[in-house]
């Protein structure tokens, strides 16, 4: 493997990291307010869909871009109308949000564009082209640093560069401010929260929000700088992967940058290689496929380090009389 | 506090949220630009107008029935297994192993053992998930909807590199053996002079799948085992209290829920396909969660709400064919019902009991 190849899969693996990133922080401020949230991936195809069906209808990247954080935040209060208003089971609201959106985008999909779900492939201006950074073309010949800087930092569209902005950003809102400080005690001991005054409902409602927002910017990342274009189920499990990466990383901003990473990376091979050959065994590309999950189930299971969720997560909150 | 009849409970509360359900389907297809009435007049013409319709419908209910079973059980115990998909999946692996272990000599022979490799695979598809659970206290939705990714790969990997049809283009075994054919209602209804077309998938599974709901019924409400499944789902700290063992209960039921889950290959692998194929469950695990809480984790329930999935299936099918209205109509309408029966049922319940406290004050 030469360091071409590198680079490639390493530029690979950022792409392919960020709307799982993106996703799994959304997923992140909901579940530290202590509302679980399975309906990552419903949100993440709600809003490729509409981003890149708004984008292709209008010609503008930024028009789809709003119609499809709207349509993820939509399902977020679905979801949060569900969980916190009518204290329903937060688990099988996430379930239901996730076929709603499986079948309402093909459903309109067809209708609008005739296309069996998929929408008209976007150029131009209908998409997040890629930056280039400064100098990225004159200083490309330079050995290592050049290919480095060139094709691995510069090159992406604006929302690579949005989620992982969205690391410390989010670092920050809950570790060093009042919002976050609430936020998270909101998702351990709401009883607490109420008693000083704070409103359960209003602090949940607001990170059900915030994850919705997150999880749009994911899709329209999927449909509209991945790829050129929605199609059919196109998420294809990224939700849950982040889901995953949300766990393995204990539900902490950083370490949710080094899973999905990683998660990205698996990906990234997968894509390249058919099969691997590692220490004499010859790993199947469904052996890669199925690695962040088998990852997660050994995290979960607590033999590496034992992941303990948000204590009130999943339970809705009942003011005292 | 005020309680409302039971009737209303059981019948009233899952008729208001279907009829929320389907009015909201309505407006999705009149917001496409098609008609709801003939929409709904296609579906039922396709799935109960002729016996070939009919035989599909029975067909997709016996595979909800097992499915809604599977989560059912888990529901009793609190338990929400949504690994149905993988652990189907895995049953029908084992399925396939069974009938092409052998020249199976009749189908009567070749049955029970079929029964008992996809019910044991799907168990075996569940345990892990169920021994994390009770053991290291890993939350199970997400172990087995972790469960379902790896079962999806697992499959992959043996249909694609190990138990594929030598010389087969596509990712599949072999056929079954002849003596491992199950009758389809054509053979079944023939001697008794009912003609039933014999194009459909409908087969003796669906015999099956009843005697399950008769066997489910028994266990939760008759049996010992049953009985602490519904103590430890009521309260786990009073099961404890009671010298009810929380590991075991959790395994055992996640075990049965895995076995009926598997049990779903008799009919999909066995009954219809004859042959292992990639991604035979096409959905039914996801589909068993709707049905049991529709059924309200009641046998009775999960026939009526498996019979209604099964419709929805074969008139959405039809809908495709004749409306240009795409299946994952279904999917939507199964959406609304899971949404509604599920979590927002506060939403429906509170004003009905509000209703039935003003007409009777106490």
């Amino acid at each position: 493997m030469d360091f071409l190849t590198i680079i490639q899969i390493l530029d690979s693996t950022v792409r392919l990291a960020t709307p799982l990133l993106l996703a799994c922080l959304a997923g992140l401020f909901s579940e530290r307010a202590g509302i679980f949230d399975i309906g990552l991936e419903g949100k993440m195809l709600a809003a490729a869909f509409l981003s890149a069906a708004v984008a292709a209808a209008t010609g503008s990247v930024w028009l789809g871009f709003l119609a499809g954080v709207g349509a993820s935040i939509t399902l977020a209060l679905i979801h949060g109308l569900a969980s916190i208003t009518f204290r329903g089971d937060q688990l099988i609201s996430g379930v239901a949000i996730n076929f709603l959106a499986a079948g309402l985008t093909v459903i309109v999909g067809q209708s609008w564009f005739g296309l069996g779900g998929r929408t008209p492939s976007l150029s131009g201006d209908a998409r997040f082209n890629p930056l280039e950074w400064p100098l990225a073309e004159t200083l490309a010949d330079i050995p290592v640093a050049g290919p480095l800087y060139a094709e691995l930092i510069s090159g992406h569209s604006i929302l690579v560069y949005v989620a992982l902005l969205a690391v410390p950003t989010s670092w920050y809102i809950l570790f060093r401010t009042r919002f976050g400080l609430r936020l998270r005690a909101v998702g351990e001991n709401p009883g607490a929260v109420d008693t000083a005054g704070i409103s359960v409902v209003r602090l949940r409602f607001t990170a059900v929000i915030i994850c919705g927002l997150l999880c749009g910017i994911a899709g329209a990342y999927l449909a509209t700088g991945l790829a050129a274009g929605f199609v059919k189920e196109m998420t294809a499990g990224r939700g849950f992967i982040a889901l995953a990466a949300l766990i393995f990383a204990k539900w902490r901003p950083w370490h949710a940058l080094y899973a999905c990473l990683l998660f990205g990376f698996l990906e990234a091979i997968g894509n390249r290689y058919q099969s691997i050959e590692f220490a004499g065994f010859i790993l199947p590309v469904q052996f890669m496929q199925a690695l962040p999950y088998i990852l997660t189930v050994v995290i979960l299971a607590g033999f590496v380090g034992k992941a303990i969720p948000p204590r009130a997560g999943g339970a809705p909150y009942v003011k005292e009389r | 506090m005020e309680r409302m009849p039971k009737w209303a409970d059981v019948l009233l509360i899952p008729l208001i949220n279907l009829l929320i359900a389907f009015a909201l389907s309505g407006l999705v297809i009149l917001a496409i630009g098609k008609d709801p009435v003939v929409a709904l007049r296609t579906m039922v013409q396709g799935s109960f107008g002729s016996t070939n319709g009919l035989g599909y419908t029975l067909y997709y209910t016996t595979n909800f029935i097992f499915t809604g079973l599977a989560v059912a059980i888990a529901f009793h115990a609190r338990l929400f297994n949504i690994g149905g998909e993988g652990q189907a999946a895995l049953g029908g692996l084992g399925v396939a192993l069974v009938c092409l272990s052998i020249q199976w000599p009749h189908w009567l022979v070749a049955l029970p053992a079929a029964m008992i490799g996809g019910a044991v695979f799907g168990a075996a598809w569940a345990f892990i998930p169920a021994y994390l659970q009770a053991k290291r206290g890993s939350h199970i939705v997400i172990t087995t909807i972790m469960f379902n990714f790896i079962a999806a790969a697992l499959m992959g990997y043996l249909l694609v590199e190990v138990i594929k049809a030598p010389g087969s283009m596509a990712s599949e075994t072999s056929p079954f053996p002849p003596g491992a054919s199950l009758p389809t209602f054509h053979e079944m209804l023939a001697p008794l002079g009912i003609e039933f077309n014999r194009n459909t998938p409908a087969n003796v599974s669906f015999l099956v799948a009843l005697a399950c709901l008769v066997f489910f019924w028994i266990l939760v409400w008759r049996t010992r085992l049953g009985y602490e499944i519904r103590a430890f789902g009521q309260s786990e700290s009073a099961a404890i209290y009671a010298g009810i063992n929380p590991v075991k209960i959790t395994v055992v039921a996640m075990l049965i829920s895995g076995g009926f889950a598997g049990l779903m290959a008799i009919n999909n692998v066995m009954g219809e396909a004859e042959r292992l194929i990639l991604n035979s469950v096409e959905g039914a695990g996801f589909i068993g969660i709707a049905v049991a809480l529709m059924g309200r984790s009641h046998p009775v329930g999960i026939l009526l709400a498996a019979l209604l999935f099964g419709f929805l299936y074969q008139g959405g099918a039809e809908l495709s064919l004749w409306e240009n209205i795409p299946r994952e109509l279904v999917v939507v309408i199964q959406a609304l019902v899971i949404l509604l029966t599920g979590a927002l049922d506060g939403m429906v319940r509170g004003p009905v009991e509000k209703l039935f406290a003003k007409r009777k004050p106490a």
